[in-house]
């Protein structure tokens, strides 16, 4: 699967098992809550690197404790009108300091990055036939904001108090 | 009852009727009217297949009764989109 | 009033590019309607039963005469030369076409005006008390926390996919004229301890089909702490509202469900970790957006009272209207001008094009080129001196907004209905028609005294039923139009939601029902009881006789 980071498609060394596949028995994987809680001691003697991919109710203090061992945290946009993850990401990135990668999967749609964004999500799963250009739209749509977040970019008021 | 297929037309909003070629007409009265289920189910595909193509939004099949031959909605909602608020004849287009 | 500055200019206008070429991609087939709704909904663009609808905001109700007159010019070359103002402090337009959507929105940008947010699952227009900044009994202008609201929740990134709607709505008098209590979440300012200014947090009340009135989630926030603390309340709804059901979608569902204790204690565990960091409102930012509601240069004037009332002994409509529809102002010599789109017959809250330019007209001969929207759908020029009282008055009957009946019986709320809105089950305007034309003599609305009726032409109760003196709800009986009383309600600071009368009646009866509530009242009132504090007295069984007869006690 082609993921967007960094202003590039990339692919994932990852095998997302959170989305119904079955664990891999070797490599990078990402693994559902349920498969978490099932085989957490298999998995953290893997000795690979990990990811959870969590589900639009499945609020990120239900693995806070364990951000540690992840490498990558998924979260699920099961409808693109489901909004939960933005609250989510901001608590992973805010609250609980998580730096790895955040991954939006599910309906990830053009009109919507631009808040994934800023809320702190750094990849995507785009469903869109050029994802990249999509970023790159999405990017170019707001040079003005007002809310703070994570993502360090100054708002209306910081750049106000500099003028 | 006889049956018509309403809908708005997407570009601007407008109640637009399903009429004779497979176009879409704003006069009622243009309106295709449907007496069969065979006619209903056919008529509405293709108001789907146009809904798709970016032509109209949500086509209905609704019901109409004749008035002195000309059509006119059974519900009265569906006669207030045909012929505009009755608090406001002086807007009423058609 | 604000006035934006480059950021907030650049803001708008890259929003409208924005949506210029979301409606590209939808008249493309690019994205589907499913796709489209909510991005038009952020943008105030409804699909309605004639057309598109779109709604625009007036923030917390204050808006120029430029920009009613901007209003005007989209109403004749956009629509069909007129505009509804709503109890939501907002403007709708009925006709509108997708395809213009973007110029128009330009248009509104170019004068600062936007419909971003007045529709989707988001936070909504912020609205006010419609006298804020000139009314005695204000402790402060809200204004500028309204403001401080308006743009911290504009584009929101965490916010926008809300469960449902999100509606905030904020009082600086203890005369609750904003119906604080039955909003998402009210703001009523007042005065901790220490005499320091600062708000009781209201959160869940709502109309709709559950109303309910607001709870006390915090009896008194610091002005500094505004936005974490609206944060956390967000942010505790937004992941736990429900989204499974669109009718048990807000959040007064889950506020009544878990109980305002659990609710509070949610949001201060999420508050802890923000409350003194990057959100807390710095005294510089208010000091700036508040030279914007600075009050304008008064003249050092001597009260008109006097000199007044030798007219007014002299002219019995001018006294009727004063009396009627001025309210007093902070600063002598100058006094409030209610203008009501109430006249008998109109569709409440309508205005024309050429109305809209008459009013912008009087606001800059008369009243500093600033208006003021209600929610109870009425316009107010908030600094006119009393000197000049008399000519406006004849301006504004030449008019026909000089109907003195603010706050009564014919000053009714009324929302589109099934005339305009495809959420409606009944035509909701004939009936504010029907009333307003059986109680035209003003002598006896005068007599009858404080009255609020408030119509819905359905359940999403967007005329506020529930809080009228007497309430009307529109539903459909097996394809037909029948009307539900209820009477006690009331939108103020001691709010209550009405109690049902009886069965529905059909369009026909409801007139007659008002005459007999209104004439039980007047035979069972106390001195100086308004109909509300009878109605609270005696409760309902003399109306529900009066209007379904004695057989109705068997019941």
């Amino acid at each position: 699967m082609a993921l967007v980071r960094n202003g590039e498609l990339v692919t994932s060394s990852f095998v997302d098992a959170g989305g119904a596949e079955a664990i891999p028995p070797a490599g990078p994987v990402i693994v559902s809550l349920d498969q978490w809680k099932a085989h957490r001691d298999e998995l953290l003697k893997r000795g690979t690197p990990l990811g959870i991919r969590l589900h639009s109710d499945q609020p990120p203090e239900l693995v806070a404790a364990d951000l540690p061992h992840f490498d990558v945290v998924a979260l699920e946009f099961p409808k693109f009108r489901d909004g939960r993850a933005y609250s989510y990401a901001r608590l992973l990135r805010e609250r609980y300091g998580f730096k790895g990668e955040l991954r939006a999967v599910g309906e990830v749609l053009l009109e919507q990055l631009f808040f994934m964004l800023r809320t702190g999500f750094d990849t995507f799963d785009i469903q869109s036939a050029d994802p990249l250009k999509d970023w790159r739209t999405a990017l170019a749509d707001f040079s003005v904001w007002y809310q703070p977040t994570a993502d360090g970019r100054p708002t209306a008021m910081q750049l106000r108090r500099k003028h | 009852m006889p049956q018509m297929i309403i809908a708005n037309r997407l570009r601007d909003g407008a109640i637009v009727f399903l009429a004779q070629n497979e176009g879409w007409e704003q006069a009622i009265a243009a309106g295709t009217l449907i007496d069969s289920e065979a006619d209903a189910t056919r008529l509405m595909a293709v108001a789907k297949r146009h809904e798709v193509e970016c032509q109209v939004i949500d086509p209905q099949l609704i019901e109409v009764e004749l008035k002195d031959g000309q059509p006119r909605p059974t519900a009265i909602r569906e006669a207030i989109r045909a012929f505009g608020p009755t608090v406001r004849t002086d807007l009423t287009e058609v | 009033m604000y006035r934006y500055d480059e950021f907030d200019a650049r803001f708008v206008n890259e929003r409208v590019a924005q949506f210029r070429r979301q409606v590209k991609r939808r008249l493309a087939g690019e994205l589907t309607e499913d796709q489209f709704r909510p991005l038009r909904l952020m943008n105030g663009l409804y699909l309605q039963l004639h057309a598109y609808m779109l709604r625009i905001n007036v923030p917390y109700g204050t808006l120029s005469s430029k920009q009613m007159r901007k209003f005007a010019y989209l109403a004749r070359n956009y629509d069909k030369n007129f505009g509804h103002f709503t109890t939501r402090q907002n403007l709708q337009f009925n006709w509108i076409k997708l395809e213009q959507v973007p110029d128009i929105l330009q248009h509104l940008a170019d004068v600062e005006v936007t419909g971003i947010q007045s529709s989707g699952n988001c936070v909504r227009n912020i609205t006010a008390d419609q006298y804020a900044g000139r009314a005695k009994d204000e402790l402060e202008d809200p204004r500028v926390y309204c403001e401080l609201l308006r743009q911290y929740s504009f584009l929101h990134p965490e916010f926008s996919y809300l469960p449902r709607k999100f509606k905030i709505a904020v009082t600086g008098s203890p005369n609750d004229r904003a119906a604080v209590a039955v909003h998402d979440i009210g703001l009523r300012m007042h005065k901790n301890e220490q005499g320091r200014v600062g708000f009781e947090v209201l959160v869940g009340g709502g109309l709709g089909r559950t109303p309910y009135i607001g709870q006390t989630i915090r009896k008194w926030l610091a002005p500094e702490h505004l936005l974490s603390y609206v944060e956390s309340i967000l942010r505790i709804y937004n992941m736990q509202g429900r989204r499974d059901n669109i009718h048990k979608a807000r959040i007064k569902i889950i506020v009544n469900q878990m109980g305002i204790d659990k609710y509070r204690e949610l949001v201060d565990e999420d508050w802890e970790f923000t409350k003194n960091g990057v959100l807390k409102v710095p005294d510089d930012e208010v000091a700036r957006i508040n030279t914007y509601f600075a009050p304008p240069q008064y003249e050092s004037l001597a009260d008109q009272t006097e000199m007044l009332a030798k007219i007014r002994s002299g002219d019995r409509a001018f006294d009727r209207w004063v009396r009627g529809n001025v309210i007093e102002h902070k600063v002598p010599g100058y006094a409030i001008v209610n203008i009501s789109l109430k006249a008998p017959g109109k569709v409440p809250g309508d205005i024309t094009a050429d109305k809209m330019d008459a009013v912008a007209d009087l606001a800059d001969r008369h009243s500093m080129g600033e208006i003021r929207v209600t929610h109870r759908q009425n316009l107010v020029l908030v600094d006119v001196k009393q000197s000049e009282l008399y000519e406006l008055w004849h301006k504004l009957v030449a008019l026909e907004l000089a109907t003195p009946n603010l706050g009564l019986l014919t000053d009714i709320i009324c929302c589109p209905g099934l005339d305009f809105c495809a959420l409606a089950n009944a035509r909701s305007i004939p009936i504010a028609q029907d009333i307003s034309h059986a109680f035209t003599d003003l002598d006896e609305l005068q007599k009858i005294g404080q009255f609020t009726i408030n119509i819905s032409g359905c359940m999403n109760a967007c005329g506020h039923h529930h809080v009228g003196h007497i309430g009307i709800l529109g539903v459909d009986k097996r394809g037909e139009e029948f009307f539900q009383l209820t009477l006690g309600g009331s939108s103020d600071q001691n709010a209550s939601l009405g109690d049902r009368l009886g069965p529905g009646l059909p369009q026909a009866d409801v007139p007659a029902a008002i005459r007999k509530i209104v004439d039980t009242y007047l035979v069972i009132r106390q001195p100086n009881e308004r109909f509300l504090d009878t109605y609270r007295r005696v409760g309902i069984e003399p109306f529900k006789t009066a209007v379904y007869g004695a057989e109705s006690q068997a019941a």
